[in-house]
């Protein structure tokens, strides 16, 4: 009987964590944004009805778009470069890119308030080359918040590519090319479709991570440049509507959810090897 | 893989690998310039930041605070977590196939969403104390480390080894001390250092958790810098910077760096 049961005794502590700290809080919030005493879709309508609150949805999605593809296409350069250098490039490559990866996030965001700054070394550099008379405010801007957000992704991008790129066995590449293949055709027929399930599991990674950050649109967005992650802490914290702040959660759980959901089995799909 | 590279490729990827280091010396700078605001290139040389720190005591007791939370709450997840991952691995067909993605949730639901959560339904609902829900969020946070980095490493261990010392008479909880995990220390060391690191630098879930007279560093510093601009931040960050540099020595004596890229 105790033979039997142990797999479960094994589980159940850190299933019964999940169970009352994640999916009973989280399911919740979510159940709250439909018990509400002016209908069930009324948060959703209000949230909706408010331009305010749509241009902040429409923010999130344009800069996380963005902060995506800047990602992909510089950590697919990095990390294509990464996977053809020698052994001891290559580490130096990987220290470079692990060392911020691990430093935190408000560390690195952080980085760019003093790069964007007034007294920063952008405006430094401007005002003595003589191209502005004046220090520029480049802060909470989108750019700010784009620039320092592919700043904080790039590195979890290059780790996942390079992983990809040097598992690509190095036969099919020098079979390509001995077949008279030219260098982008290999890139774009070989290395590119081989890529390409990594390429998408990166990019989820990539939108989901910026679609829900906070730290980083707070510190170089502030409340010009508010996004989903400032505006939940902004209708819980700030103005104490709870019910705001849920349909926001909610809105974010089924984005993140939906996303990885649909990319990932196009990730499986696209998989040559599996075929 | 390997062919030939492009000039152009190889310029590219190094400013790219300049532009990823350069920010973090930018800090190095701004913290030792003397002047009251954030400044690079640093004017003049000063240390004063360094010790400000030390002299505002919110910075020592959230810096404990994240110490005892990162520890606590990455013993406690490594704890459950890897008797689950012994289970999901060793007795894979009597357990139910979706159990392993319920290990799965704290990564794909947003951490922001599951810190208010949590000061909605537990801290304020159930009225439980400040430091304990920090503590479990935390462990949450955490625990799909220990359960898939340590059942990556489960999934290559033969368990016929395990077999073989229980056969010959070995207790069953004597042959995991003594078989097992000297098998999977690997991945238990780097589940350790993933969880450590990524409580340490939390803002998303600590945001919501923290209350009066607790909190993180990561919230302090954010707090810190709405009311002040002055390199008294950069300086702290350096000291983070510090403990990171100290945590990778580690893993590249135990690991080596390149299992960051698996």
């Amino acid at each position: 009987m105790v033979k039997r049961l142990t797999p479960w005794i094994l589980v159940v502590p850190a299933s019964l964590l999940v169970l009352l700290l994640l999916i009973l809080p989280v399911g919740a919030t979510l159940l709250a944004t439909f018990a509400d005493a002016k209908g069930w879709a009324a948060p959703y309508l209000a949230f909706f009805n408010s331009g305010f609150r749509r241009t902040v949805l429409w923010r999130t999605v344009e800069v996380s778009l963005i902060t995506t593809v800047i990602s992909v296409v510089l950590g697919f350069i990095a990390a294509y470069v990464v996977a053809q250098m020698p052994g001891r490039l290559k580490s130096i490559m990987i220290i470079a890119a692990v060392f911020p990866l691990l430093t935190g996030v408000v560390v690195r965001s952080f980085a760019w308030l003093i790069l964007l700054g007034k007294n920063g070394i952008i405006n430094s550099a401007l005002l003595a080359l003589g191209v502005i008379a004046e220090p520029i405010s480049m802060l909470y801007t989108e750019g700010a918040v784009i620039a320092a957000m592919v700043y904080l992704f790039v590195p979890l991008m290059i780790l996942t590519l390079s992983g990809v790129l040097e598992g690509i066995p190095k036969d099919v590449l020098e079979a390509a090319s001995s077949l008279g293949a030219a260098p982008f055709a290999v890139f774009r027929q070989v290395i590119l479709p081989l890529a390409m399930p990594g390429l998408i599991v990166g990019a989820v990674l990539v939108f989901t991570g910026s679609f829900t950050s906070y730290a980083t649109p707070q510190l170089l967005g502030g409340e010009r440049q508010m996004m989903m992650g400032t505006l939940l802490y902004q209708r819980a914290m700030v103005t104490f509507d709870w019910t705001g702040a849920s349909t926001v959660a909610a809105i974010m759980v089924v984005v993140t959810i939906a996303i990885v959901l649909v990319m990932t089995r196009l990730a499986r799909r696209l998989n040559p090897l599996a075929a | 893989m390997r062919t030939s590279l492009h000039p152009a490729l190889t310029i590219t990827a190094s400013l790219i690998f300049a532009i990823l280091v350069a920010p973090l010396f930018i800090i190095l700078g701004a913290a030792v310039s003397d002047t009251s605001y954030l400044t690079f290139p640093p004017q003049g040389f000063t240390l004063r930041w360094f010790t400000n720190i030390f002299e505002i005591s919110a910075f020592r007791t959230t810096a404990i605070t994240s110490l005892q939370i990162a520890m606590l709450g990455t013993a406690l997840a490594l704890l459950i977590g890897i008797p689950a991952a012994y289970a999901l691995n060793r007795f894979r067909i009597r357990l139910p196939s979706w159990l392993a993605n319920v290990f799965v949730l704290p990564i794909l639901v947003p951490e922001i969403v599951l810190g208010f959560s949590l000061l909605k339904s537990v801290t304020i609902s159930l009225g439980l104390p400040v430091f304990l829900v920090l503590l479990l969020g935390h462990a949450l946070l955490v625990l799909p480390y220990a359960v898939r980095v340590v059942g990556a490493s489960l999934a290559s261990f033969d368990f016929s080894i395990e077999e073989a010392a229980i056969s010959l008479g070995c207790p069953p909880l004597k042959t995991f001390f003594t078989v097992v995990l000297p098998n999977i220390s690997a991945g238990v060391i780097a589940a350790f250092i993933l969880a450590f690191i990524t409580s340490m630098n939390d803002v998303s879930v600590s945001l919501f958790l923290t209350g009066p007279g607790i909190s993180t560093l990561p919230i302090q510093i954010l707090a810190h810098m709405e009311q002040f601009f002055d390199p008294t931040i950069a300086s702290v960050s350096v000291l983070l910077m510090v403990l990171t540099v100290g945590v990778m020595a580690i893993v590249e004596a135990t690991l080596g760096l390149t299992f960051l890229t698996k």
